[in-house]
């Protein structure tokens, strides 16, 4: 059987290119880049190209890249780092990685969203208190791939002379991105986002914004992250950066014109679909679409049965029975929630296998909303109704 | 493309028989599809849990064990999520039955309502219009009367079928029990054979959302999750004469039949004759006092036979490990409900427990004691 990989927001492959640019490092450059001898200099001096083309694709300064071991790290630096002992604003469709951490914070206001996904500005800056240490909103929504007004909200957080971050996991290398027009004290990247390894990520903290460790140990990473640097996964990122910075526009358009033909032949081909986080902006390659009436688990395990792999939501999340926090933030029901997919393209997409997809959902919709449709009571009725508001009153 | 409805979902619990199902399947050249249901969040009610607590459904070593036997076979695997069912169509029933003084069987509940009910349909939504179970229990077509039959298995110790009573005719024509023609020995030995991992794992007992089988515990605890007061189910403790004798703590602490201390005139032993859940009244009595020769039985499936129009003969079971005892049952008016006349009085005639009619090894159909 063939298989169709359409979860690229779940994660990547890692990209020839980068695969390239690592493997030499893991055999040759092995050195600690701490040690003063050549070993250590010249694993050094990797680490130090891969941290400029980082710094480069987001328009920063090497020295304000702070590697970390993925998106959940840096998010955690982020608000931890800056914010334990205060008050957090988020909204209520960020990352697990960033409402956890929030909820370690001394308090925290989560502002909602509307239902095409976008956070009110204005709402962040009622939720502002004295106390407040951070503001953190995502760049691009995982599941829904809207782009907040981030520019906006950085400049509101400035006034009131608050730290900004911005969760980018899931906008950098999908979208231009450019830390000094956002405005932004701090920006997390996950390397496995965009073709480089899993473990491997990254914070920006501008130069001013100071942030104290998660961990103790040595004096890596300007004291802001402890341990032995993880050249080579660096080097893989800083590859893939270079990729994004160099070749990303014309993927992005690709991806883009891809998704409208994927959304517009669903639209047109099966009754009853939804775009969620349409009329927002969004990342060019994510999809996040709601069939009525039928189930997302079910439909999910088809379509992979017949080579298709999408998702239900965060893969995060998966396995959960809650409806997804994002869709229900958006306004959707529990039912709608569940009822909702997410594909998610990348480089590894093309016509041909968008239109498949196409084919399989139209098939895989039908025949579950047949069976949904046949639903019938053919069991033996509950012996007694299922109603725990009270126990049996004399 | 066709839409693939020749696999079979094999419901894998991570124990040994569904392990051995989904080979003997998947080695029979069948497109096995492996499903774990996911029932019951463990990390609820935790003043339940301890790690030497045991009979813990959905537990992650189970989904360990299951993914483990499905990487084995090398067949598609999958978590499948039905804790919103499960709580309303079984846990919940299962509560308010003991709060009604009735003993329950959540199993059934289950294997009606979920197992063989949405799971069956989450099966053919994937592409699967059969599934399978590890249930030792028999099923064939009878040409002759044009109905699916449900016999007890191979293994009698090991039967099933007390627990399959509301089997309709289209899920049984969906269902397949590749161990019913064997014993569980065979099946261990089959599992090693297959290099299963899961072969020596012990069998499951008890009632599996509720830790080491102490149900009223878990009643306890869901209440306390649920904000009810567990008070609010206790009273009081009364001979068949009409003596209060003492106090409980809830009328699902008892079932009929539990032997409970002493008489006080003769010394002789005092055993839950009833539950009266109206005043919330235990009712003790003589160990006779239990003895039952009649029953009504309520919400009849007739699985292997027609719904009768005139009395039958049968052997009746009244719960799991009672030995069938023949019987009389006489239909009603009410097509769903028949009377029941023992030939010898039996002890204690549980309201709640599944009724099953037999005929030899032939399962005829199933209902609630009233």
């Amino acid at each position: 059987m063939r298989r169709y990989y359409f979860d690229y927001n779940a994660t990547t492959p890692v990209s020839p290119e980068v695969l390239q640019a690592m493997v030499p490092v893991m055999t040759e450059v092995y050195g600690n880049a701490s040690s003063v001898h050549h070993f250590g200099q010249m694993a050094r001096q990797r680490l130090d190209d891969a941290r400029r083309q980082v710094a480069a694709l987001l328009n920063a300064s090497a020295e304000e890249i702070v590697f970390t071991s993925g998106g959940t790290e840096a998010d955690n630096l982020a608000i931890l780092g800056a914010a334990r002992q205060g008050h957090a604003i988020t909204t209520a469709i960020e990352h697990p990685a960033i409402l956890g951490a929030v909820a370690q914070c001394s308090s925290s206001t989560t502002v909602p969203v509307d239902g095409r996904g976008l956070a009110d500005p204005d709402e962040i800056r009622r939720a502002l208190r004295p106390d407040t240490r951070i503001v953190s909103v995502m760049h691009a929504n995982n599941e829904l791939g809207t782009v907040q007004p981030v520019a906006e909200i950085a400049r509101i957080a400035a006034e009131a002379g608050v730290a900004f971050h911005s969760d980018g996991v899931q906008a950098a290398a999908k979208i231009p991105v450019d830390v000094r027009a956002l405005g932004v004290s701090m920006y997390s990247i996950a390397g496995h986002k965009f073709y480089a390894p899993k473990g491997i990520g990254a914070l920006f903290v501008r130069k001013g914004t100071t942030v104290t460790p998660l961990f103790f140990g040595g004096h890596h990473e300007r004291e802001r992250r402890p341990g032995t640097e993880n050249v080579a996964s660096a080097v893989g990122l800083g590859r893939a950066a270079q990729w994004a910075a160099e070749l990303g526009g014309e993927e992005w358009t690709r991806l883009g014109s891809l998704r409208d033909r994927f959304e517009s032949a669903v639209l047109d081909r099966i009754a009853d679909v939804h775009v969620n986080g349409a009329g927002a902006p969004r990342t060019p390659n994510t999809s996040n679409l709601r069939f009525d009436g039928i189930d997302s688990e079910p439909l999910l395990i088809a379509l992979d049965l017949r080579g298709f792999a999408v998702s239900s939501g965060s893969a995060c999340s998966s396995g959960a029975s809650e409806p997804s926090h994002v869709l229900m933030a958006i306004g959707l029901t529990p039912e709608q929630a569940r009822s909702s997919i997410r594909v998610s393209l990348g480089r590894g997409n093309d016509a041909a296998q968008v239109d498949a997809l196409v084919d399989a959902l139209a098939e895989c919709v039908a025949h579950l909303r047949h069976i949904a449709g046949r639903r019938t009571s053919f069991s033996l009725s509950v012996p007694e109704q299922p109603d725990l508001t009270h126990v049996p009153a004399h | 493309m066709s839409q693939p409805t020749d696999a079979v979902a094999v419901a894998m619990s991570g124990g040994v028989d569904s392990s051995v199902v989904a080979g003997l399947l998947h080695s029979r050249g069948e497109r096995v599809v492996g499903l774990t249901m996911q029932l019951w969040n463990q990390r609820r009610l935790p003043d339940l849990a301890g790690d030497r607590a045991t009979g813990r459904c959905c537990s992650l070593d189970d989904v360990y064990d299951a993914r483990a036997v499905a990487q084995r076979l090398g067949i598609p695997y999958y978590v499948v999520n039905f804790e919103r069912p499960f709580e309303e169509q079984v846990v919940k029933p299962f509560i308010q039955e003991y709060l009604h003084g009735r003993t329950p069987i959540p199993c059934t509940l289950c294997n009606n309502f979920v197992k063989f009910d949405q799971f069956l349909e989450m099966a053919e939504g994937v592409g699967a219009r059969r599934m399978a179970t590890g249930h030792y229990a028999r099923v064939a077509w009878n040409p002759d009367n044009g109905r699916w039959e449900l016999r007890k298995s191979a293994d009698q110790a090991k039967d099933q079928t007390y627990f399959l009573f509301g089997l309709t005719q289209d899920q049984l024509a969906r269902t397949l029990f590749p161990l019913g023609g064997l014993q569980k020995m065979q099946v261990r030995e089959l599992a090693r054979e297959m290099n299963i991992p899961t072969a020596e794992k012990p069998d499951s007992q008890e009632i599996c959302f509720v830790p080491n089988g102490d149900y009223a515990a878990f009643i306890d605890a869901y209440f306390r999750e649920q904000g009810i007061a567990p008070e609010a189910a206790a009273g009081e403790l009364v001979t068949s004469g009409g003596r209060v004798i003492g106090e409980h703590s809830g009328v699902h602490h008892f079932t009929i039949g539990q032997r409970r201390g002493l008489g006080l005139a003769r010394g002789e032993p005092l055993y839950v004759i009833s539950t009266d859940a109206s005043t919330r009244r235990v009712i003790v009595g003589r160990n006779d006092e239990l003895l039952r020769a009649r029953m009504g039985v309520k919400d009849v499936n007739w699985i292997s036979t027609a719904p009768p129009s005139a009395p039958l003969r049968a052997e009746v079971k009244i719960r799991n490990k009672h030995a069938a005892a023949s019987a009389s049952i006489t239909p009603g008016a009410d097509p769903q409900r028949v009377e029941v006349h023992f030939d010898e009085p039996q002890r204690a005639v549980t309201p709640g427990q599944g009724a099953v009619f037999y005929s030899g090894d032939l399962v005829l159909g199933g209902g609630w004691i009233e």
